[in-house]
């Protein structure tokens, strides 16, 4: 436990802890004086257009860039061929095993595509109009080779996504409880449950996704100058800094990257991206400043993906419900490359399975394999909503199968409040929670027991519109992360943060973060932190980040770690600050530094009402007439923070839906859900946060799934088919909070970040399988489409059960390039 | 996300774009609101070598009522029929039907005429048109001709437009006192309709007397539910009988498969919703 | 190239365009008006709606040429002499936005949706915001903030 000082972190003198400020970010964005990077406009900049493959596996034979180059002020069009070594490479940062297989990565291949969409080509031009012109004369040809595309079959190494490396498995991480001493043989615990207790085995699909982000990716690049400077919509512009360095050749030092503003990531943006390297070599190679911003359906195509999973998973229990084991066997899609965090991202679900639970016995194992689709990385809950969804499906699956609530089957397991801390099977140490408190507070709002009279009532009259109850009971690690524990995990950084923080003369403070925000509210809730430390108003804090000029160092934003890591860097430099300045308050108070007390922004020295305000000593140490011997003239401090701990937020989920069972039609009805995430500094935000990580968990249970034809092409490639849910699709939530401060941090903070949508996809589908029970229905896969439940509702009748992969034959997209322009050639029609 | 180069006119008249259209030929494409042909241009499905906006040509748009039937002008927007009372009065499966079609903003802009002429078999308009018996007015350089409903959808994007005509206006033979309902069934609010069901009937004493059926997004056009027309008519418009007719629903169809739903899951669709369109209908 | 003259943000602008410029670029590029911004190429996300002449369009869906007279407001011409359009207030009042991307659009077809009915239902303003995509906010603080406004302004008709 971190304690710096003895007055409560929750409730500072200047009161700003707590309060739900309005943000400081708004103003700008509400305006429309914003600075997204494809704002930014350099004299004489260049345009980039990409010509991407459309095949997902096939050799380049030859690539014909006459015509291209000929086109009207088109300054260079460049292919792998012609860039070769200069392009540099795109990092794996987490090798999950030494012997992890990963196929060199290349921004721009020269002699092989391996996922529909990767770049074949560059044209640079003077317009974007004319560089997209361009780009389509460019004529490729390809010779097609066999995709691989399906998890199962590329496991077994049916088809080969890269026949160089003569397997698509790149790595087999395990953990087992037996070996690492954290508890029982999970063998053991199947088969006594075999013989005398209940075994619960399933296997479920984790789809896979796209993280859509709204703002399409943009990159400029302006090579004049000392430093070459990089602007991108990135969520780490420190690991995209030293990614480039350690990849270019060029020196860090000679790289100034800035992320202005940022419209979302959810994991999305803390790739290094081809695109990034083909710009940033292109303008160094044509000296130049260059644009690229993507189109939607290039992002949705080859911005990374997230999940796609094969999840086989073998619970071990009593009778009694008493959980005595759990197995996990996953299989991992990490697409056509290892991407910057890749196969770590399934591994970060290896701790989670357990969840709140007890278990004796632990297994998990996974297996990465290679694919001939897009790379695969974090989205927002990276690796945690999949261990949730998992062990959150199967402990219904579970009461089911003992014929009891499901909330009894989890209490019956979970970790009391009175045991904590308590080491769970996995090897974390759980420093909080209630999980008794969340779980009573939410079924109370929720209306538990009268939803599930009314669900009874509708089963006996066989009301073709039936109410299901879903319920989630979620904890997940967050505030990535100790970089020790990093360090044992093979990851190739820490999880450090830093923060500074600087006293200008005049009383206004300028905080320093490299905790880079991209939508967040870490302006408004940092400088809520620093005003409550330093006893300054809130406005005048002023939060600076997202350029390495100015927030020199720094690991970024992800994993929900900006507060519980970066924050308490901030608290580290503030505290720092006041350390400093209590000398010159002694000084100025001709008092004993000994004596001297600060609370609310003022020194005082004890026992009396002298004082002296912290802006006070700001000015005399500008002015510096007349510090203490020896003193720096300088309050301004910086502290770089490596968590001790990660940190445990959990909270109980519950979920009403409707199901038409004539249609298959599922209608959120109710979703109420208590969360423990400690302290909260803004609530305003918070409840934002929760909202908005409610809606991605529950669009992956209904709406969205990244589908691809038999020959490897995205088909939901555009938001006509790729369903990101409106707000007619949805309905307002009920948050609420419990609160078990952490003890990992100053602050008791805990993430909030991923909790919603770690949470809510298992009590989504939760809530659709119980209300499909009566037609003896115990799965639906996801996205839980009208199709699939109308199906699950009707297998007994006939209707063919739906295979757990999606569509694939059937797929078609509304837009589909080479269909629609034969159908539009003939076509005289205006416009709607 | 830039569409490909291409020369633009704004004729003034009928006249003058019709002149444009047997200049250019298949090099020519009409832009009503552009609702549909700027995604395609946009995405370069589509290249056309000139652009002919009809945007500037006065008298295109509005509903007029001409005794037995509507006129409405081939430029009136959505948001127009979605307000006009004349269209609510006399045809209101079209205004139930609109209220549906994309969004607000798509609505502003988007005509009724574009809608019906782009012949999008996923479109909201198609349906409602047919069950309606409209007549589609059309102008080639040798002067105006109607085309009825049931001849007006060829084929997927498809229509009975020749290359060097213009759709001006689209006349609605009115159902006044008919009820009217639109059930459009999706997955996220902003697709186009997995299926719909546009259904009008006339009803007399809780007796179903006439019944007009059109189904959305179930094959290559617009289509009848004839079937269904017939068993309803002269029914109680109870739920056990507007059910048995709605049985016939898919009879004939031939509907795709996508993403969203393979045809016999469409086939499916349509008889529930067929179901829930006729009551609503006959109930309001 | 084509001569175009309208009115943004309350100035007149003339220029030559070429035909195939989609009135989102025009803003963007030619005038500067980058508070508008694209989200998509298939008009789904509502990102770029812009109001012309007095109605919500997507203006990725318009070309620039067939905008020639007409009068556009942009997010950055919505708020009046420094004063945030109550719209505006509210959405900062709400916590209606977190990443902003899809704010200017969202706002300015909240602004539309409340010029048609001025007191919304839930479900109402749910289904007018459907041509607008949100990824951040679950678009609970979204309704909340078009309530608010239309509370507001009933308030003030009131007063």
């Amino acid at each position: 436990m971190t304690v710096t000082e003895d007055r409560p972190a929750a409730a500072g003198p200047a009161g700003e802890i707590g309060r739900d400020r309005r943000r400081k970010e708004d103003q700008r964005l509400i305006t429309g004086r914003t600075r997204w990077t494809d704002n930014i406009t350099l004299p004489g900049m260049l345009h980039m257009a990409m010509v991407r493959s459309p095949f997902a596996h096939a050799k380049i034979v030859s690539i014909d860039k006459s015509e291209a180059e000929a086109a009207p002020n088109v300054v260079g069009v460049f292919t792998g061929a012609d860039l070769g070594e200069s392009q540099g490479v795109l990092i794996n940062a987490w090798p999950i095993t030494p012997e992890q297989v990963a196929p060199v990565h290349l921004p721009m291949p020269a002699d092989r595509v391996s996922f529909a969409g990767e770049i074949v080509a560059v044209v640079v031009a003077r317009t974007a109009a004319e560089a997209r012109d361009a780009a389509e004369l460019v004529d490729v040809d390809y010779e097609e080779l066999p995709a691989a595309l399906d998890l199962k079959e590329n496991a077994e190494d049916k088809v080969l996504a890269h026949p160089d490396l003569g397997t698509n498995k790149s790595a087999l991480w395990v953990f087992d409880s037996a070996e690492a001493g954290t508890g029982g043989d999970v063998e053991e615990a199947i088969t006594k449950a075999r013989a005398d207790g209940v075994v619960v085995e399933r296997e479920f699909r984790q789809q896979r996704l796209i993280p859509a982000f709204m703002e399409p990716r943009s990159v400029v690049v302006d090579p004049t100058g000392e430093q070459n400077t990089m602007w991108s919509a990135t969520q780490v512009p420190h690991i995209l800094r030293f990614a480039l360095a350690a990849t270019t050749g060029v020196p860090e030092s000679k790289i100034r990257v800035i992320a202005p503003d940022v419209g979302g990531g959810f994991g999305g943006k803390l790739q290094v991206t081809p695109e990034e390297w083909l710009t940033w070599c292109l303008a160094r190679r044509i000296g130049k400043p260059v644009k690229y911003t993507e189109t939607r359906s290039e992002s949705l195509m080859a911005a990374h993906h997230g999940r796609d999973q094969w999840q086989k998973l073998t619970l071990a229990a009593e009778k009694d419900g008493t959980v005595t084991g759990l197995k996990v066997e996953l299989l991992a899609d990490l697409g056509s490359h290892v991407a910057v965090v890749g196969g770590g991202v399934p591994v970060l679900g290896a701790f989670m399975f357990n969840a709140i639970y007890k278990f004796p016995a632990y297994h998990f194992a996974c297996q990465t394999v290679l694919s001939n689709k897009a790379w695969t990385d974090a989205y927002r809950g990276a690796g945690r909503p999949e261990a949730t969804f998992g062990i959150e499906r199967m402990m219904t699956e579970l009461a089911d199968v003992l014929g009891v609530d499901p909330l009894e089957v989890r209490e019956k397991n979970w970790i009391k409040h009175d045991e904590f801390p308590f080491t769970t099977v996995a090897g974390l140490e759980y420093d909080s929670g209630n999980y008794e408190a969340a779980t009573e507070k939410a079924k109370a709002s929720f209306g538990y027991d009268e939803l599930r009279a009314e669900q009874q009532r509708r089963r006996d009259a066989g009301d073709p519109v039936q109410l299901g109850i879903g319920v989630s009971t979620f904890t997940e690690m967050c505030g990535l992360a100790p970089s020790r524990v990093l360090g044992s995990l093979d990851y190739g950084a820490g999880g450090w943060e830093h923060a500074s923080v600087r006293m200008l003369a005049t009383g206004t403070v300028e905080i320093v973060t490299g905790a880079s925000a991209h939508g967040q509210g870490h302006e408004t809730a940092f400088s809520q932190i620093v005003a409550d430390r330093l006893g300054v108003p809130f406005e005048n804090v002023e939060v600076l980040h997202g350029d390495t000029q100015i927030a020199h160092k720094g690991l970024d934003t992800y994993g929900s770690r900006s507060l519980v890591v970066g924050g308490e860097a901030l608290v580290k430099a503030a505290d720092k600050v006041i350390e400093k300045a209590k000398p010159v308050a002694a000084h100025m108070l001709e008092a004993s530094v000994d004596d001297i007390e600060f609370s609310a922004g003022t020194f005082t020295v004890r026992g009396t009402d002298q004082g002296v305000g912290i802006g006070d000593i700001a000015g005399a140490v500008f002015a510096a007439h007349d510090l203490p011997d020896g003193m720096e003239p300088s309050l301004d401090s910086e502290a770089t923070y490596d968590p001790i701990n990660f940190n445990y937020p959990h909270g109980t989920h519950l979920c009403a839906v409707e199901v038409d069972t004539e249609t298959g039609q599922v209608q959120m009805r109710k979703y109420t859900c208590v969360d423990d995430i400690g302290n909260v500094i803004n609530p305003l935000i918070v409840a934002g946060q929760v909202h908005g990580g409610l809606v991605q968990g529950i669009a992956q249970a209904l709406f969205e799934e990244a589908v691809h034809d038999e020959s490897g092409t995205l088909v939901s490639a555009s938001f006509v088919d790729y369903l990101v849910p409106t707000a007619a699709d949805l309905i307002s939530f009920d948050v609420e909070h419990n609160t078990t401060p952490s003890l990992t941090n100053t602050l008791g903070t805990k993430g909030v970040g991923e909790a919603g949508t770690i949470a809510s996809t298992p009590a989504v589908v939760n809530a659709v399988v119980d209300a499909l029970r009566p037609f003896g229905v115990d799965d639906v896969v996801m996205p839980c489409t009208p199709e699939r439940v109308w199906k699950a509702v009707h297998a007994k009748d006939g209707a063919a059960a739906d295979g757990a992969d999606p569509t694939t034959g059937a797929a078609a997209a509304h837009f589909d390039t080479q269909d629609t322009a034969d159908r539009s050639a003939g076509q005289e029609g205006a416009g709607e | 996300m830039i569409p490909a180069q291409f020369d633009y006119a704004a004729p003034t008249s009928v006249e003058e774009a019709l002149a444009l259209l047997a200049e250019h030929g298949d090099e020519a494409k009409v832009i009503a609101g552009g609702q549909s042909l700027l995604p395609v241009l946009r995405m370069r499905l589509n290249a056309p070598g000139i652009v002919v906006d009809l945007g500037r040509i006065e008298g295109l748009s509005g509903v007029r009522d001409d005794g037995d039937v509507l006129t409405v002008g081939a430029m009136t927007t959505h948001a127009e029929m979605l307000g006009n009372p004349l269209v609510a009065e006399h045809a209101a499966l079209v205004t139930k039907a609109v209220h549906h079609l994309a969004d607000a903003q798509i609505r502003h802009r988007g005509t009724f005429g574009g809608a019906l002429a782009h012949a999008d078999p996923a479109g909201d308009m198609g349906a409602p048109a047919l069950a309606l018996d409209a007549e589609f007015v059309i102008a080639g350089q040798s002067g105006v001709r109607t085309v009825p409903a049931s001849d007006f959808f060829v084929d997927l994007f498809e229509t009975a437009i020749g290359e060097d005509e213009l759709l001006v206006g689209v006349r609605l033979p009115k159902h006044t006192g008919w009820g009217a309902h639109y059930e459009k069934f999706v997955r996220v609010a902003h697709q186009w309709p997995i299926v719909a069901v546009a259904a009008t009937v006339k009803a007399e004493g809780g007796t179903i007397t006439e019944a007009r059926v059109g189904l959305t997004n179930m094959g290559s056009t617009p289509l009848r539910a004839t079937a269904v027309e017939q068993a309803l008519t002269g029914q109680p418009a109870t739920e056990e009988t507007v059910r048995a007719a709605a049985a016939s629903a898919a009879d004939g169809t031939a509907p795709p498969s996508d993403l969203n739903g393979d045809s016999d899951y469409r086939r499916h669709l349509a008889t529930v919703l067929t179901r829930r369109a006729v009551l609503a209908a006959a109930g309001g | 190239m084509t001569r175009i003259n309208l009115t943004v943000d309350g100035a007149k602008v003339s220029d030559d365009v070429e035909p195939r410029t989609l009135l989102v670029h025009y803003l963007r590029e030619t005038l500067g008006k980058t508070g508008t911004v694209v989200g998509c190429d298939t008009s789904n996300c509502g990102a770029c709606t812009v109001h012309l002449d007095g109605k919500s369009v997507k203006s990725c869906n318009v070309l620039a040429v067939q905008a020639d007279g007409a009068d556009v407001t942009t997010i950055e011409g919505l708020a009046q002499d420094g004063e945030l359009h109550p719209v505006q207030a509210a959405f900062h009042e709400c916590h209606a936005l977190q990443c902003g991307y899809c704010t200017p659009g969202m706002i300015m077809q909240s602004v539309d949706l409340l010029k048609d009915n001025p007191n919304p239902s839930e479900d109402e303003i749910r289904v007018g915001l459907e041509g607008n995509l949100c990824r951040c906010t679950g678009y609970h603080n979204i309704v909340r903030a078009v309530q608010t406004a239309a509370a507001g302004a009933s308030e003030g008709g009131q007063a």
